[in-house]
């Protein structure tokens, strides 16, 4: 159980250089998340075209570097992705964290350095804090008639 | 145990460690630095004894049965509050609780004491530093009757300001409710000195003891104490078990808190009269094991002597706060130095997160809390979302303060190498 596992470069590189970060006002699906247990936070606008396709995706956050990794990894990974690809990058990545399933990298980019954070069991609902935020989105914004929608979700 | 120490001799660490089996074990191949004191405490051979001894050669209910074994165990938990009230030097063994902990003896006090002596418009005083435990059931007491919770200030380090305290105290002050020591900061409040102000304005005091009667001399008749409340977990002692102390004259004319078997005398199909003190307060069968256990803790802490304890703690605080204030990347939070804080350091390395912090310390088996330790309010005064804290006992050493050094030094590498 190597820090190095935990901690890979791509992990660091993420929480030091952040990718997609800062509000972005033109955004349809504005969602907070928080964990209240450990006090990490992410904020995401999403903007969805009218042909279901995540144009942009932008966060916000503060917390471990393993949050904030987590949610820089998340914005690259479903930038330009229908809305339906976006749910089985989530699906894939929920299970490779939570169930210890191999994941696909091609469909998870860099989302699969993450796959250390296993090893570290109190560490994981930091990994998933901001894929269980942005699923809350999407699924509101399908149930939605499509108009700009603000939503928050607490991690339990 | 087997060596026979005087409390006036200076406790020989290694031989208290050779007491505590965990403190052999090894965590990520590392030996364990176990510097998590203040959450809870790592149990001598005479305590965990005490319980497997009560399990496999008196286990019984106390108070009730008529044979051997129940006369035993109740004699046993019955002996266990004597030597606890002797250890705070409570005047009488009847003022002396059995809880599940101090977040229950201050709960029963909010309630029992609280609902019939705190009206609307009543105020209730706290201090700025309090762990949720003496704040939490305040907000819901004040809720309950419509009261008003007021804080006394503290400065950055802790400090309560005893000035704006007098001035906060008038004739609708009820109660004032304050730690003895921090749990975050270390520092130690001048609970004294405060129940001294509250007590000239007629106004009782409840002291969260959760920090201060484990690892200090806590003498609850000299400080006058009205309520006194802390954990065996933290003592040495097992999970589930806690004192409140209060005094005999403000317990009997309280309400009791749980309702059931052992806290009545007698009992009609509507309405039933209160067992004296203790049991009015110890309704359901209580934890006997954790009571003896508690007991067992305290004969172990009697044998090292309390002030030989505190003496060890504060050269390793005196000497962690050095090593730590060496490094430039580390800030710490409360006062610089052992005048008025006990062992419970708090801090931050450079911007990095206390869980990064948490987690790379634990891979060289050194034990730290990393988070907002129960005190939400104190995190958001300090302006930070959680610090990294260090709290030390008697088993802990100097090697394990380099220990802890070295491992933040090296956290502090892995991220700015990075």
């Amino acid at each position: 159980m190597a820090l190095d596992d935990l901690y890979r470069d791509v992990i660091m590189d993420h929480y030091k250089r952040p990718r997609n970060q800062g509000a972005a006002s033109d955004a349809n699906i504005v969602v907070e998340g928080v964990n209240p247990l450990c006090g990490d936070e992410v904020k995401l606008w999403l903007t969805v075209s009218s042909d279901n396709i995540v144009t942009a995706a932008n966060f916000e956050g503060h917390g471990c570097s393993i949050s904030q990794a987590s949610v820089s990894i998340m914005t690259e990974a479903i930038t330009g992705k229908p809305v339906a690809e976006v749910g089985r990058i989530i699906s894939e990545f929920r299970a490779m964290m939570l169930d210890g399933a191999d994941a696909n990298e091609t469909l998870l980019g860099d989302g699969i350095a993450l796959e250390g954070v296993r090893d570290f069991p109190v560490r994981i609902k930091c990994a998933v804090l901001s894929w269980n935020t942005l699923k809350l989105g999407l699924d509101e914004h399908q149930e939605s008639s499509g108009g700009h929608i603000e939503l928050s979700h607490t991690e339990s | 145990m087997t060596t026979n120490r005087s409390a006036e001799t200076t406790p020989d660490v290694a031989s208290i460690r050779a007491d505590f089996p965990i403190l052999g074990t090894q965590v990520h191949d590392s030996p364990l630095v176990y510097l998590d004191n203040a959450a809870t405490t790592q149990k001598p051979h005479h305590v965990i004894e005490s319980l497997s001894t009560y399990y496999e050669t008196y286990n019984a209910n106390i108070h009730r049965g008529l044979h051997t074994l129940s006369e035993q165990a109740t004699a046993e938990y019955e002996s266990a509050r004597d030597r606890i009230a002797a250890f705070i030097n409570a005047k009488q063994s009847h003022e002396v609780i059995f809880t599940r902990g101090t977040t229950d003896a201050i709960n029963l006090v909010a309630r029992a004491w609280g609902d019939s002596n705190v009206a609307s418009g009543d105020e209730i005083i706290l201090t700025e530093i309090e762990h949720h435990s003496n704040l939490v059931p305040w907000q819901m007491l004040a809720h309950r009757r419509g009261a008003h919770l007021r804080f006394i200030p503290t400065d950055s380090e802790g400090h309560v300001d005893l000035v704006e305290y007098e001035k906060m105290l008038g004739k609708r002050t009820r109660i004032v409710a304050v730690t003895h020591m921090s749990n975050v900061l270390g520092v130690i409040t001048p609970v004294a000195e405060l129940i001294r102000i509250a007590h000239a304005n007629g106004i009782p005091v409840l002291v969260d003891a959760a920090q201060s009667v484990p690892h200090m001399k806590v003498n609850v008749q000299e400080l006058d104490a009205d309520f006194v409340a802390f954990s065996g977990h933290k003592m040495l002692g097992p999970t589930g078990i806690g004192i409140l102390y209060g005094k005999e004259s403000l317990l009997n004319t309280m309400d009791p808190f749980i309702g059931g078997g052992s806290m009545i005398r007698v009992v009609e199909l509507h309405e039933s009269s209160w067992a004296g003190l203790p049991e009015k307060f110890e309704g359901g069968t209580p934890n006997i094991a954790g009571a003896i256990g508690l007991g067992a803790a305290v004969d172990y802490i009697n044998q090292i002597g309390i002030s030989n304890i505190t003496a060890h703690e504060m050269s390793l605080t005196d000497y962690a706060l050095q090593q730590l204030q060496d490094l430039d990347s580390v800030r710490i939070f409360g006062p610089p130095d052992t005048a008025n804080r006990g062992g419970v350091i708090s801090f931050a390395v450079g911007e990095i997160h206390p869980h990064d912090i948490g987690t790379l310390l634990d891979t060289d088996g050194v034990a730290v809390r990393a988070g907002h330790h129960c005190a939400q309010p104190l995190m958001r005064k300090l302006g930070v979302p959680a610090t990294v804290r260090a709290s030390f006992y008697l088993y802990n050493t100097t090697d394990e303060i380099d220990q802890l050094v070295a491992s933040i030094s090296r956290a502090k590498d892995f991220f700015d190498g990075a």
